[in-house]
């Protein structure tokens, strides 16, 4: 370490020896911490995918429901409380703690991931993600399945179309909490001759100021459906990556700027974004804050549309709760209160009666209350297994980070 | 971390020598020394096995086992080396302006201030003021100020001095734009602390001498704030080719603009793919530690940090 000679005097050399020594000690110590710190890593990794079971039911000791959902995803009034939350409360005398957790569903998943796949608790009972995330995490194994003599009112006013699910045959682990499309909106000012399909998003008036979701699933969703491509289908790597290269040659040249997740809303009030794929419930809340500015169509070709559920996380020992709490948002009455104020598609059968009750305009609102057209131009994007989800995932972030 | 693996090489001069090193030293370093393997040590052992990580066999999205897979490297190389080299670019750039912004205020400051010390106080509250506000904020403000319908947009627009189908959101400009702006504080306080410690006296000297005001300047201003020089670069750039707020296409960025801490949170957050993350956090900090090592004895300033 040190090869020159020690100095002469005996003070000094005894200062430097003393320096040495504490050098060396330290030394000595961060190699025992990195050989801890390795063999804590390896404990860790040897812990195997084993079968998960759900935690014990305490639902009749502890009422309570952690309940983690999106930002705008349930009635709010002027104070701040939430009125169906309140009143469910006051109804059952199960507490529920709401919070607004979920940002995007790859963050979230990446959050909870790892007490998931332990089988423990992860702060919360119930939890809203969208179709493809909970396809994931019932394939993992990591909910709970649903008692339907909890949920009677589900059993009988789940929409039919709903109540089959290829990720979830007979809806057994995810029950719908709201749904919605992606489709096209545009700046009626500026865009005044509006857009009928994907295609008019390309017009060379448009360049730079085309706006993409950075959910692949909607933004490829919708570029397949203009190709003619039945999304809910049998489709392959030859569809998909028809999509993709027109999808990248479009960013390439400068046509799509922005592709974002929920904060798109930004650039379509500050009119970077002129015309843009989105989601259909924001359109309705953008209009109902900023004055009537854009309009929202499901393209002839289709749309996508798509569903966030319930499930209920593998370490919760609250499910009877939930489902309690679930049954109680299938009330019409109920779905339709909420319906009023997150402007999305409600699952629940006989709410648009129930909405029609509080105010007519909202249950003729086909955002909210699709028609039979509407449904008609509206795809679920099929479940993509786990190599497909692999491959398409990566081929779309590559075109996102311009590595295409 | 660059900053720690320099100073061992001025640990070996005895650091304390009035003193003894007793027990009592050593349990006042207990609590940084447990810091540091817990919050610094592990996640970097942790972070290192990742990068070596295969995918499980069979296994499912996002699910990897521990194995020697030294290709993740090369593999990460091939497929973002774009990405590697904009953001060491992007991050020389901002660094470069942000000490030609820096110096001439923190002098003013440290210097030509001397004798208002009210004033002198006050620059230096407005230099850190920004800092009351979240970064995040702040920068979503510059993302509107740059918005295709903003004022200042539209006004270069008219004057011709931007093209007609132009745009300032989402190009390298506005990202350096970024990058420089919320690193100035990092850059002034460094310099502001070294050139207000400056002997004037050495400046006088100087034109006694003869020497042009440039010349006391290179000669004697620069050596002298030298360690300023060094530190504010410093916490510049290691933020700076690592950050990815600015470059985010949710702030100032684009999609050909993403930088390697966004290709990073992609393959972290997105894609799961876990083993591509760390690899590239890996080379991060190796080439930072290299850049800097490179750098710091070049300018002679080791026995400085």
């Amino acid at each position: 370490m040190n090869s020159k000679p020690l100095p002469t005097d005996p003070m000094i050399r005894e200062l430097i020896r003393h320096a040495q020594k504490a050098q060396l000690n330290r030394r000595t110590l961060l190699t025992g911490a990195a050989a801890g710190a390795t063999g804590l890593a390896l404990a860790a990794c040897s812990t195997g995918p084993g079968e998960l079971s759900a935690a014990p039911d305490e639902s009749d000791t502890n009422k309570k429901v952690r309940w983690d959902n999106w930002a705008l995803y349930v009635d709010v009034d002027d104070a701040g409380n939430y009125p169906t939350i309140d009143a469910f409360e006051a109804q059952t005398g199960i507490k529920v703690e709401y919070t607004e957790a979920v940002d995007d569903n790859n963050t979230y998943y990446g959050k909870v991931k790892d007490q998931l796949s332990l089988g423990r608790d992860i702060g919360a009972d119930a939890v809203c993600l969208t179709d493809w995330m909970v396809a994931r995490l019932i394939r993992f194994g990591y909910t709970q399945k649903l008692d339907y003599a909890n949920m009677p009112n589900v059993a009988n006013n789940l929409l039919p179309s709903l109540q089959d699910v290829d990720f979830d045959p007979g809806r057994e682990m995810s029950v719908p909490w709201q749904g919605g499309f992606a489709g096209i909106a545009w700046n009626k000012e500026q865009v005044p001759n509006g857009i009928k399909s994907v295609q008019d998003l390309w017009k060379p008036e448009l360049k730079g100021r085309v706006g993409a979701l950075s959910e692949m699933r909607d933004t490829m969703g919708l570029i397949m459906l203009d190709q003619g491509v039945d999304i809910s289908g049998k489709w392959g790597d030859d569809e998909f990556n028809a999509a993709i290269d027109e999808f990248s040659k479009q960013v390439a040249d400068g046509q799509i700027r922005n592709i974002k997740g929920n904060s798109y809303k930004e650039d379509l009030v500050n009119e970077d974004t002129l015309a843009a794929i989105v989601w259909s419930g924001d359109i309705v809340q953008l209009n109902a804050e900023n004055g009537d500015k854009w309009d929202f169509v499901v393209p002839d070709a289709g749309g996508t549309l798509w569903n966030d559920n319930f499930m209920v996380p593998i370490g919760s020992p609250a499910k009877s709760n939930v489902e309690e709490m679930i049954n109680y948002y299938y009330d019409p009455a109920v779905a339709a209160e909420v319906a009023a104020y997150v402007n999305y598609i409600t699952p629940v059968a006989g709410a648009k009666e129930a909405a029609a009750a509080i105010d007519p305009e909202l249950a003729n609102n086909k955002l909210i209350f699709p028609d039979d057209d509407t449904l008609s131009k509206a795809f679920v994007f099929r479940g993509l297994d786990n190599s497909e989800e692999q491959k398409y995932n990566a081929a779309f972030q590559s075109v996102l980070l311009g590595a295409a | 971390m660059a900053l720690a693996a320099l100073s061992t090489s001025t640990a070996q001069a005895p650091a304390d020598t009035s003193r003894k090193s007793s027990p009592v030293a050593l349990f006042l370093l207990l609590p940084g020394i447990l810091y540091l393997v817990l919050f610094f040590l592990t996640p970097l052992v942790s972070l290192l096995l990742t990068s070596f990580k295969a995918p499980t066999e069979f296994g499912d999205f996002g699910q990897f086992s521990y194995a020697f897979r030294w290709e993740n490297y090369a593999d990460v190389i091939a497929t973002y080396w774009p990405h590697i080299i904009r953001s060491f670019g992007y991050a020389l750039a901002a660094t470069f302006f942000a000490l030609i912004i820096s110096y001439p205020l923190a002098y003013f400051i440290g210097v030509k201030a001397r004798r208002w010390p009210l004033l002198q106080s006050l620059a230096l509250v407005m230099v850190i003021a920004p800092f009351f506000i979240s970064f995040l904020l702040r920068t979503l403000a510059w993302k509107q100020i740059f918005s295709d319908e903003s004022f200042l947009v539209t006004s270069l627009k008219a004057m011709s001095l931007l093209a007609p189908d132009a745009h300032v959101t989402g190009t390298a400009f506005s990202v350096i734009f970024g990058l420089t702006y919320n690193f100035i504080p990092f850059m002034t306080l460094p310099l502001y602390t070294t050139l207000e410690r400056l002997d004037v006296r050495y400046l006088e000297a100087g034109s006694d001498l003869y020497a042009s005001p440039f010349h006391v300047f290179r000669k004697v201003t620069i050596p002298l704030s030298m360690p300023g020089i060094v530190a504010g670069t410093l916490l510049t750039f290691i933020p700076a080719a690592g950050d990815y707020i600015n470059a985010s296409r949710e702030f100032l960025g684009g999609t050909g603009t993403q930088m390697i801490g966004n290709v990073i949170e992609a393959n972290f957050l997105v894609l799961q793919n876990f083993p591509a993350g760390a690899a590239l956090s890996i080379i991060l900090m190796s080439v930072i530690l290299v850049f800097v090592s490179i750098y710091v004895k070049k300018s002679g300033t080791e026995e400085l940090l």
